[in-house]
């Protein structure tokens, strides 16, 4: 019950201290905006093309503000010491680094909603399939938050955390079948594709959209959360190896 | 090393940590009982805080065993993280958050439920002085201010132990005393204290008992009324003149070989001897070159003699380590 209330109040705190700051609000806000209105002008085509830019631009919504955000708080909070608070908190590490992950998912998820509701008003949403969207932005949301917080661990300043999100981010967007299929990559590059955990959530997320998935969405999910799993495993591991010196 | 567990709230044995190739804590072991106001004195560089990180669960030793109220730290870090407050030597709290919030953040992180932290952050802010800027963002506090929040913030969960590393480091001489009071305040009503200084006087204050560590290894530890009595074998005068020569001190030690002599700042000497002080052929002395002599009295031995003869770093060390982090009186 007392790691719950702990639990609790970190993912609150930074809540407000961090995640709905009118920056970080108008962030969440225009980023998906900008990137609907790239590709839509990009692809030049009419309203019903929105369905097909809808996952690509849901996956990247998540993500860019939820691996930076992440990186970016852990980092800061390492740098002016606070972070020792929590590291000195009598809740088990596990617990601790699950509610500093917890307010970077939830802002991935709301990030995630934005170019659904433009879409809601811009085209006919019924024939996405809810029950696979949902877990896929949640998992995506949770992969990305791990990812940052995997970048965190790795650097000790805050534009190195933005850096090295950077060096993931950028060739997700390209490699993970957002907008070009995986399958018209050079070959050279499909296995670097299938070795990113955005591969799968976006696949997920084309099959409940336009019922495009190249795997099934069993496959999809267990291999998101082998992901999930993996990657909380290695931060937590190399926190304890680099931070509790 | 003998160490008695059972009256323990601090114990340590042959506890060790390497930086690469720097020995930062050396074989050190030592034993804290409840109750008790310990200083762990020494200079910059010397391991005390590569020693409190270690006893907090901060940092992982290479080898030796810590107790903290019982709890072995190694079996059961989070168990003994439960029975202490720290207070480290940089005020850390949460820049974005007022001074109420923080305190009521960090009662959170020891699983206090939403009425107790709040009544309890509200008495720690009246105690501290700090009710009225209770509002204001710790980013906006003075330095003094925050220093006294950390501590509260150390202290919200009433610990059983407290961890201070250097807690008037860089503060006015005001607010330094303010906080030396609180820490006198606390120890008297049960909490065992753990402090480390590098300001003599104020480990001379407050500490019962004290552990001097240099170069990563612990080269005394006693109570505060022994180490006093070493140097209470010695005859101290102090001499308060008119005006001082920059020679007076070789002057003085040729006609009176078996006394010490030392200038120091403020037209002051300091005479020291293995037998009493006899005062009048010195100042007759004196006032033959020229120098009135307007005071003189006995000086009391203070722990930076002390500190001196044990660990052979002269005072003007720590004075300038001092100076370099701001006064802190």
């Amino acid at each position: 019950m007392k790691g719950w209330i702990t639990f609790w109040n970190i993912l609150l705190k930074d809540m407000r201290a961090y995640y709905l700051k009118p920056p970080n609000i108008s962030w969440g806000l225009i980023f998906p905006f900008a990137w609907t209105g790239m590709f839509f002008i990009k692809s030049g085509g009419g309203l019903e093309n929105i369905l097909n830019l809808l996952p690509g631009v849901v996956a990247v919504s998540i993500l860019f503000g939820t691996t930076s955000m992440l990186a970016v708080t852990i980092t800061f909070e390492k740098k002016n010491r606070s972070f020792e608070r929590l590291l000195l908190s009598p809740i088990p590490l596990e617990l601790l680094m699950l509610a500093k992950t917890s307010g970077a998912v939830l802002f991935g998820i709301a990030n995630a909603f934005v170019p659904v509701v433009i879409a809601a008003f811009l085209t006919d949403l019924s024939g996405v399939a809810w029950g696979a969207f949902i877990p896929a932005v949640v998992l995506i949301a949770i992969v990305s938050a791990f990812l940052g917080l995997f970048i965190a661990v790795a650097v000790s300043e805050v534009f190195e955390a933005q850096t090295f999100s950077n060096f993931f981010r950028f060739p997700m967007i390209f490699l993970c079948g957002l907008f070009f299929p995986i399958a018209k990559l050079p070959v050279f590059l499909v296995p670097l594709s299938y070795a990113m955990p955005l591969t799968y959530g976006a696949d997920i997320l084309h099959g409940a959209v336009n019922a495009r998935n190249t795997m099934s969405f069993t496959q999809d999910f267990l291999i998101l959360m082998v992901f999930c799993i993996g990657l909380f495993v290695v931060s937590l591991r190399n926190i304890k190896r680099r931070w509790i010196l | 090393m003998r160490i008695i567990i059972n009256d323990s709230a601090i114990s340590v044995s042959g506890l060790s940590k390497k930086f690469g190739d720097v020995t930062a804590v050396d074989s050190v072991s030592f034993m804290v009982r409840r109750g008790e106001f310990f200083g762990f004195l020494g200079p910059n560089g010397a391991g005390k805080t590569t020693t409190i990180n270690m006893l907090t669960g901060l940092a992982r030793p290479d080898s030796g065993t810590i107790r903290i109220g019982g709890v072995d730290c190694s079996a059961n870090p989070k168990a003994a993280q439960r029975l202490i407050g720290v207070v480290p030597d940089e005020s850390n709290l949460y820049p974005e958050l007022n001074g109420f919030d923080n305190l009521c953040f960090c009662a959170a992180l020891y699983g206090m439920g939403k009425g107790e932290r709040r009544a309890r952050a509200r008495e720690l802010l009246d105690l501290f002085g700090l009710s009225e800027v209770a509002e204001r963002k710790f980013d906006g506090y003075s330095k003094g201010m925050k220093r006294k929040l950390t501590i509260a913030a150390g202290i919200i969960h009433s610990p059983e132990i407290l961890f201070l590393d250097e807690p008037t480091t860089g503060i006015d001489v005001a607010a330094a005393r303010q906080i030396r009071q609180m820490l006198a305040t606390l120890h008297s009503r049960g909490t065992t204290v753990f402090l480390t200084t590098h300001y003599i006087e104020e480990a001379e204050r407050l500490c019962g008992r004290i552990a001097f560590i240099v170069e990563g290894r612990i080269v005394r530890v006693d109570e505060m009324k022994n180490l006093v009595q070493l140097e209470m074998k010695k005859h101290k005068m102090m001499l308060s003149l008119s005006n001082a020569r920059q020679d007076l001190s070789e002057l003085l030690s040729s006609e009176f070989p078996n006394l010490d002599f030392e200038l120091l700042p403020g037209n002051l000497i300091r005479v020291e001897s293995a037998e009493p002080v006899k005062i009048g052929p010195l100042v007759r002395f004196l006032e033959d070159h020229g120098v009135e002599v307007s005071e003189a009295r006995k000086a009391a031995p203070s722990l930076e003699d002390i500190f001196v003869r044990i660990t052979g770093i002269e005072a003007d060390a720590m004075h300038k380590e001092k100076e370099k982090r701001g006064d802190g009186g």
